[in-house]
């Protein structure tokens, strides 16, 4: 047993962590996080060269990394400065690519940024009933219907889309640009994109896209529980520090013992939120990886919505200010949720295993 | 035992709802429906229907020109008006300065103030915490120093709800920094004209401005803006703080977001059946009406209570308590329902005509996070705790 990282992730999460301290301050993720296109392609390209988009990606396809613990160590250090990029859309982009035996390298290059279109506004997580649809047309493909709330489908050059051709559940790259897209920056900021096809022609991929597509969520599901992981232990990191340093009724809050329940309960559920997060980082790609990420997803649910809401409740009316950066974690923590499946959705992932 | 409303209840209920029906306009109530910032200008506007109807004050006794109404009365008023999405009363003049000066204030302070507020001529904002004193509201700072026939005012005020729309300002100065706290306080009334003010938005966590910070430098109003006795403005800030508990519960507000959340689960599909057939989201909207179920009771026993004793007791900080705790809930829920639709940023979904979810609900996401608030101000949830512990537990 060994829960320490091992040198190459704890020297990628130093270099990470130096690099978005130095370069993407709250200041600056403030500026690029509620105004499209919500993205620093500058930023983007330092990021790509220091190696945070080949740490999505394993040796086999050209990168140093791809394992659970790799986004794991990467998305908790954005998660811990609420870094705006669209790093999901690489990461769960890059296992949909690998599986279809397409390359990576301008993934990991950073000139080609990928978005991944799967739920639509009726099915935005259980796949079983999209309705877009693929037609063969001329020896290429067109595709028809709508997606809703990509993430990064702002800011993408090629859309990974899921889509039905005949009656299975198929994957596709589509070019932006051939694509009606309407931008939006989100209220925990980062933007997102309806991508309306009508016609629109797109690359098959993958004709048989279920396992992969499964597999690619539970990649995005990690790097979102890791991300509030990061999001977590700064917030409650900040909260404490206030509680030491705001003082009424003649002491620091921090010595209320009503508070400091409080706040031992908040550690309690991020070491559980991190528990959780590992079982599912280190199930990733095997067969109880479906299992894990649904617990590991359901969790991080409840744990960011009480993370978020008692941190701006003891903080009190600082916390509800656009000013605080607290109040950002907090929007970032409670929205989260609604990625890749909400807590209930994968509850019932979870509970429709017992009938079985 | 009898939970049913009296005949000349029912009756006034029917007229309160007819009166709604005929005179609150569409476009305000299509405001509050959705979610709008309800501006200056239609405040004043309903404002000024109300009070053409002598029901703008309904907290105040006839004799000032309020409508003279029983406890019960301004329970079912407030409850028909949420149920017609009538605005909320803008309370800092009518709800707060109103009853105070009632009670504390000089006959000319009565006569020159009162019918200014009812005629929306003045609208008045709080002057009360301050970046250092939220919750401990008593270490209040700003200094109010006696100058001849005037005070000079240094200071700072902050969280003052629509300042940017006021034209006054109550506040609670520091007047003898000597004396125990509480005991050194005055309540002074100040023009916003009067030169050394400086007003600054605060932005909210959703991206809204509703309050703001007050800057006081050398402000010189009249001597006799004083609210009652010098250093004795504590007595008056804690039977405001009373008042601002009227009401506290929200349990009209609740109601309508429990129909909007309910009919949010009907209309919104996911995977080939309603929202609402899924039983775990159900059981989240069932466990919130359950809890509404028993606070609407609640909020009547302290009612009956208040009716048959003269005054509501340490007990309505449970209504405070419970109600801001259900209707965050309630929000929660509504924001749920939307899953990623709820995400985008309000004001950017109906770029290229695209709805990003059933109508009304872009706001889900901001209504949730910014009714956060509500267990923050007009005493903490956790303030509320502390005056249970003591006056009702005797702890």
């Amino acid at each position: 047993m060994d829960f320490n990282l091992t040198q190459d992730r704890r020297m990628m999460a130093d270099s990470l962590t130096r690099y978005l301290a130095d370069q993407y301050p709250v200041t600056h993720r403030m500026k690029i996080a509620y105004t499209l296109p919500c993205h620093d392609a500058a930023k983007w390209g330092e990021l790509a060269e220091l190696g945070v988009l080949g740490a999505l990606v394993p040796e086999s396809a050209g990168g140093f990394g791809g394992a659970g613990a790799d986004l794991a160590v990467v998305f908790e250090a954005l998660g811990r400065v609420l870094c705006p990029e669209p790093m999901l859309g690489a990461a769960m982009a890059a296992r949909l690519l690998i599986a279809a035996g397409a390359e990576c390298d301008a993934l990991i290059a950073g000139t080609t940024r990928y978005a991944v279109a799967l739920g639509e506004p009726e099915s935005p997580w259980d796949l079983t009933d999209i309705t877009c649809t693929a037609t063969a047309k001329g020896g290429a493909h067109v595709l028809s219907g709508r997606k809703g709330a990509v993430y990064g489908g702002q800011a993408a050059d090629t859309v990974l889309v899921a889509a039905k051709l005949d009656g299975r559940l198929a994957l596709f790259a589509v070019n932006t640009s051939d694509a009606r897209t309407v931008a939006y920056p989100m209220m925990d900021g980062g933007g997102a994109a309806e991508v309306l096809l009508d016609d629109t022609p797109a690359i098959l991929l993958m004709a048989d896209a279920n396992a992969a597509i499964m597999d690619a969520t539970n990649a995005g599901i990690v790097a979102l529980c890791a991300e509030a992981v990061g999001a977590m232990e700064v917030t409650l990191a900040t909260t404490v520090d206030y509680l030491k340093t705001r003082k009424q009724f003649g002491v620091a809050i921090g010595k209320f013992q009503v508070l400091q329940h409080r706040a031992v309960d908040m550690l309690t559920e991020i070491e559980q939120a991190r528990s959780i997060t590992i079982k599912a980082a280190a199930e990733l790609g095997g067969p109880l990886a479906d299992r894990s990420c649904a617990m590991a997803k359901h969790l991080i649910g409840r744990a960011g919505r009480m993370i978020a809401e008692e941190a701006v409740q003891m903080h009190g009316g600082i916390a509800m200010t656009w000013e605080y950066p607290i109040s950002h974690y907090a929007k970032r923590l409670v929205m989260l949720d609604a990625q890749l499946g909400d807590t209930d959705y994968h509850l019932s992932r979870v509970m429709a295993a017992y009938a079985a | 035992m009898d939970l049913n409303y009296s005949p000349s209840e029912l009756a006034f209920q029917a007229e309160v709802r007819g009166f709604l029906a005929d005179n609150l306009p569409r476009d305000i109530s299509d405001a509050v429906r959705h979610g709008d910032e309800v501006g200056k200008e239609m405040s004043e506007r309903w404002h000024a229907i109300l009070s053409a109807k002598g029901w703008l004050a309904a907290t105040w006794p006839v004799e000032f020109g309020g409508p003279g109404w029983t406890p019960v009365e301004k329970h079912i008023f407030e409850e028909e008006c949420c149920r017609a999405y009538a605005p909320r009363i803008v309370p800092f003049g009518l709800n707060m300065l109103g009853p105070v000066l009632q009670k504390f204030g000089t006959k000319e302070q009565q006569d020159s103030i009162l019918p200014r507020i009812l005629s929306g001529e003045d609208w008045w904002c709080q002057g009360y915490s301050e970046p250092g004193a939220g919750s401990d509201l008593a270490s209040l700072k700003t200094r109010a120093v006696r100058d001849g026939d005037h005070w000079v005012i240094n200071g700072q005020k902050t969280w003052t709800t629509l300042g940017q729309h006021a034209n006054k300002i109550f506040c609670l100065c520091r007047t003898n920094p000597e004396a125990k706290q509480q005991e050194g306080i005055s309540f002074i009334l100040v023009d916003l004209d009067t030169p050394g003010i400086e007003m600054r938005p605060i932005r909210l966590i959703e991206g809204g401005h509703e309050v703001n910070e007050v800057f006081f430098t050398d402000v010189r109003v009249p001597y006799g803006n004083l609210v009652g006795e010098v250093d004795k403005g504590w007595t008056i800030a804690k039977y405001l703080l009373s008042h601002e508990r009227t009401g506290i519960a929200g349990v009209g507000f609740s109601m309508q977001s429990l129909e909007e959340v309910k009919a949010l689960a009907r209309k919104v599909r996911r995977n080939g059946r309603p929202l609402a057939e899924d039983p775990l989201f159900a059981a989240r909207i069932a466990r919130a009406e359950i809890d509404l179920e028993a606070m609407k009771i609640t909020n009547l026993r302290m009612l009956f209570k208040a009716q048959e004793q003269g005054a509501p007791g340490p007990e309505t900080s449970i209504l405070k308590i419970k109600g801001t705790v259900i209707h965050q809930e309630l929000k929660d829920i509504a924001r749920r329902a939307l899953g990623p639709m709820a995400a985008p940023f309000p004001g950017h979904v109906t770029e290229g005509n695209i709805m990003f979810g059933p109508s009304d609900t872009e706001m889900n996401a901001a209504k949730y996070f910014n009714n956060r608030k509500t267990s923050i101000f007009g005493g903490s949830n956790e303030i509320q705790r502390n005056i249970l512990t003591k006056a009702a537990l005797d702890l």
